[in-house]
């Protein structure tokens, strides 16, 4: 049940390596305040992480209680197709309270997107994929946003810097070990 | 966390005790209504829990896969048809909410997940099959949203087992 259902694979929006010791998948919603406040916390894991760890990104819109959650996925899908999603995703993520259409056609200008870009991207065409990302998430047990995998296991500790880049080292120190010093 | 949850909930193979609760002010719903499919009956501990996290948006969201499945959700707590019909309209709820609330919590006794201490349902799951059986039930600690992995794995072992209606492939 803690498991992530779907292994990180090229469908994914990831920054670092793949052979990174440590992959940290975020399941969340660009609208959901939690993931607001998660925000910065994970860019300073990642700063302190440096090449040791890989990130991903998985789209988990709660779009009845978040209107805009699912535009603003589409968006960034939409800024992926250019090489820029997380520009994107964190433009988004910077700027939580405006989400709005005529927002997110203001943040493809400043990005570079052309606006028939943009507009292409809210058309739907990227449903299937978020709510790929959604079910996928679903099934490895996730009940909200921000959901956490460290290595593939999910990660239920506080979401304050230290105790997610001392879990992340650990994670990574037993990601080297040989197999037989793993335990359970 | 919860100390106290009770490990007695019933458990798979046990017949589905009949209830019927209100949904609205003026519409009744019971289980018979919904027989002939699987349904999925959460029960939980109250309306306006915290959102994102909250157990009942988060089945919302899934419930076109529920559909999917040939499979009716209802949400069960003690709190009334207006706390009900306020919680559901807030959160755009799909699903009817039924009101365990006179005499309270008398649906949450009968599958054995009712708090006598705090006067509230566990937070549980029963998957039931189209004959009316129980076929998965899980108590989940009750401040932990147990999320939707669980009741779609039971879905689909039914969906193995007998072939959801409407598919006539």
């Amino acid at each position: 049940m803690t498991h992530l259902a779907v292994p990180v694979g090229s469908q994914d929006h990831t920054q670092g390596q793949a052979q990174s010791a440590v992959t940290l998948v975020e399941y969340g919603d660009y609208e959901c305040p939690y993931c607001g406040e998660a925000y910065p916390i994970l860019k300073a894991v990642q700063h302190a992480m440096g090449d040791q760890m890989r990130f991903v990104f998985r789209n988990f819109p709660i779009s009845e209680l978040h209107p805009h959650a699912v535009r603003a996925a589409e968006f960034a899908e939409a800024a992926a197709g250019l090489g820029r999603f997380w520009q994107a995703h964190d433009m988004l993520y910077e700027n939580q309270a405006a989400l709005t259409d005529a927002d997110l056609f203001g943040y493809g200008l400043r990005l570079g997107l052309a606006s028939d870009v943009v507009a292409e991207g809210l058309d739907g065409r990227f449903d299937a994929k978020i709510r790929s990302d959604f079910m996928g998430g679903v099934r490895s047990g996730v009940n909200g946003t921000p959901s956490l995998f460290i290595n593939g296991l999910r990660y239920d500790g506080e979401r304050d810097v230290d105790s997610l880049v001392d879990a992340l080292r650990h994670a990574a120190r037993e990601a080297i070990r040989p197999r037989a010093g793993m335990h359970r | 966390m919860s100390d106290t949850h009770s490990d007695e909930a019933l458990a798979a193979g046990t017949p589905a005790p009949a209830f019927s609760l209100p949904a609205t002010p003026d519409q009744m719903v019971s289980l018979d209504d919904l027989s002939g499919k699987p349904v999925i009956i959460a029960f939980y501990p109250a309306d306006w829990s915290p959102v994102c996290g909250d157990q009942m948006a988060l089945y919302n969201e899934i419930l076109p896969e529920f559909h999917k499945a040939g499979a009716q959700l209802v949400g069960i707590s003690v709190d009334g048809v207006w706390c009900h019909a306020a919680f559901a309209n807030d959160r755009k709820l799909h699903f009817p909410l039924l009101a365990d609330f006179e005499p309270k919590g008398a649906v949450a006794r009968r599958y054995r997940v009712y708090r006598e201490k705090e006067g509230i349902a566990e937070r549980a799951l029963f998957v039931i099959d189209g004959a009316g059986i129980i076929r998965w039930s899980f108590v989940s600690p009750l401040g932990i949203n147990p999320g939707a992995d669980g009741i779609l794995e039971a879905l689909e072992t039914l969906g193995a087992a007998a072939p959801a209606e409407g598919n006539p492939s």
